[in-house]
């Protein structure tokens, strides 16, 4: 009895040795270059500083690494897509880099601001779309995005103005004063998209945004976010699954593995590096590997969060 | 760089701005649990069975009992200021579980990345423990009117009724969301609630006067803001109440238990989402 909770404890530090090994391939092994540059492909206007510039995060659960010294940019107006398994800490970045998960070590620049150090001003730059529900089902869709207006401080004299804007570019304008209890999941996600959008961030976070939505309400949720990207300058951070999405939606990705970052580039050079004809999918398999071991509860907590929210928008 | 969206108004001073700012955040949170309340009252209708059970069984049967009177006032007039603030007490002292409901939907995350002050989200929710606190007073005051209670109508009592319920409600349901904070778990929340609601109720001058207590339970009872609380919504309620404290000190004690309380409370709220 007392041996196996001792055994099973070990996993976890030796799963977080070989992400560790692999990053140092990335940086150091001419070989390991070769295979997943750290920044293949990246824009030629990096001119301008980056608007997400992330060094060295880390976030650690007690003993387990979940975010494994993670450094990447992203330029202002990019799409930026990550992509991993089941608790390779995907939505743990999010929630650092939003500012909800305190920071084990390292840091990042978020809009001009020290993630750290000025969480305050990192709030008012951007707008977050999490995992589970952000709307809330016993008020209405306006009901709701007043809510937003008033916690962002909009200027009185805009909120109705901008209050319907949001609402035309959801298509969510017939349903404005509808409780949202009522709505579809995908509905309920266009909104939650308004209310990040409503005081006009430098960047938007979704995480996850189409878990649990059926194809068609899906392809409404990707048509505005790349509507989005086209009529404004928002940079995205997106996470996702679904690799067809990520594909067709971001200029960039980095790809997870057990909270190691191990390659970032465009899909097209990503994919080109497995092999000709590769799909996203391929350079998933290649690069992002398995679903993260047992014993490790970032697993666990990632697929409960997305049966959850399969559940509440589906 | 997009436009700072709290950018002030240009003629209004920074630090103004910043003060309008944080009260249109306070009032913001409120006005989003008062506009759930309009759209289903049931809840309303529900909590106010339990002072009618209060004040009709338990009072109309002790006001039999001889001796419990206070200060020459018949004891149902003692206790409907009792109920009043025993159902304000109660509507408060859950509402942690609504915190906790809304960390498990994720709507908490919501007002956690907003640039909303924590201790503004705190405020926020906690008046709007009040407004539902005072739907409960009014159904006290027209049972207790029709049990021919000696209410006073006063303007100013009223007045005065109106800011002691507020701020009642929203001292014990900044308490209730520190609780919620800590046990995290709406079952664990349940078993402390019933752990902690009762003996501050039971040690308080709600249903019986402070005199009859063992001098313990009095010195527990002096500590209890509770007590203060009943002090001066009996002072307020009744004609020719008086307080035994003074309003003045009642509402002090009340407003500095409820800065402190604040002050914890967004330290945890602000910790709930991680």
């Amino acid at each position: 009895m007392s041996e196996i909770p001792a055994r099973l404890s070990e996993i976890p530090a030796r799963l977080s040795e070989i992400p560790a090994r692999l990053s140092e391939i990335n940086v150091a092994g001419p070989r390991g270059a070769e295979l997943f540059p750290m920044d293949a492909g990246r824009t030629p206007e990096a001119v301008e500083p980056p608007i997400i510039e992330v060094r060295a995060l880390t976030r650690r659960f007690g003993g387990f690494v979940a975010v494994d010294r993670v450094s990447f940019s992203v330029g202002r107006g990019e799409v930026f897509g990550l992509i991993g398994a089941n608790g390779a800490g995907k939505s743990t970045i999010v929630r650092m880099l939003t500012t909800l998960l305190p920071v084990s070590a390292g840091g990042a620049t978020v809009a001009g601001y020290d993630l750290v150090r000025q969480p305050g001003e990192v709030r008012k730059h951007i707008g977050y779309v999490p995992q589970l529900m952000s709307a809330d089902g016993d008020l209405t869709a306006r009901e709701n995005l007043l809510l937003s207006a008033r916690l962002y401080g909009i200027p009185l004299r805009e909120v109705r103005a901008r209050i319907g804007d949001a609402l035309a570019s959801m298509e969510l304008a017939p349903f404005a004063d509808r409780l949202v209890k009522g709505f579809s999941g995908g509905m309920i996600r266009r909104l939650e998209i308004a209310q990040g959008l409503l005081h006009r961030p430098a960047i938007l976070f979704l995480d996850e945004p189409t878990v649990g939505l059926d194809p068609a309400a899906r392809h409404a949720v990707l048509d505005r976010l790349a509507a989005l990207g086209r009529e404004t300058r928002t940079t995205i951070l997106v996470t996702s699954h679904y690799m067809e999405e990520i594909d067709a939606l971001c200029e960039r990705i980095g790809v997870l593995r057990q909270g190691a970052l191990v390659a970032v580039g465009t899909p097209g050079a990503l994919k080109a590096r497995v092999g000709p004809a590769a799909t996203l999918d391929d350079v998933f398999t290649a690069l992002a590997g398995e679903e993260a071991g047992p014993g490790e509860e970032e697993a666990f907590r990632d697929a409960r969060l997305a049966r959850r929210a399969a559940r509440s928008h589906g | 760089m997009p436009v700072s969206p709290v950018a002030p108004p240009a003629r209004m001073g920074e630090r103004a701005a910043s003060v309008y700012l944080y009260a249109e955040q306070v009032f913001g949170v409120c006005a989003a649990e008062v506009q759930k309340l309009t759209h289903d009252p049931f809840e309303l209708f529900t909590r106010a069975v339990q002072p009618v059970i209060w004040l009709l069984l338990f009072g109309e049967a002790m006001a039999r009992v001889r001796g419990l009177a206070s200060g020459g006032m018949s004891y149902i007039d003692f206790i409907s200021a009792g109920i009043l603030t025993q159902s304000v007490l109660f509507v408060a002292i859950f509402y942690g579980i609504a915190a906790i409901w809304e960390r498990d939907l994720g709507i908490l995350h919501r007002y956690l990345v907003s640039p909303a002050p924590r201790s503004a989200l705190v405020i926020g929710k906690a008046l709007s423990a009040g407004i539902r606190g005072l739907s409960q007073a009014v159904v006290v005051y027209v049972l207790a009117g029709m049990l021919a209670v000696a209410i006073s109508l006063r303007p100013l009592h009223l007045v005065l009724m109106v800011v002691f319920i507020i701020a009642g409600a929203a001292l014990f349901a900044t308490f209730s969301l520190i609780v919620a904070c800590i046990v995290k778990t709406r079952e664990r929340f349940m078993g402390i609630g019933q752990v902690v609601t009762m003996p501050l109720f039971f040690a308080s001058n709600a249903i019986y006067p402070l005199t009859i207590m063992p001098a313990w339970l009095r010195a527990v009872a002096r500590l209890n803001p509770l007590t203060y609380e009943v002090d001066a919504v009996r002072a307020l309620m009744l004609r020719g109440g008086a307080s035994s404290y003074g309003i003045g000190t009642d509402f002090s004690v009340l407003a500095a238990v409820f800065a402190v309380l604040v002050a914890i409370a967004a330290r945890l709220y602000g910790r709930m989402g991680s």
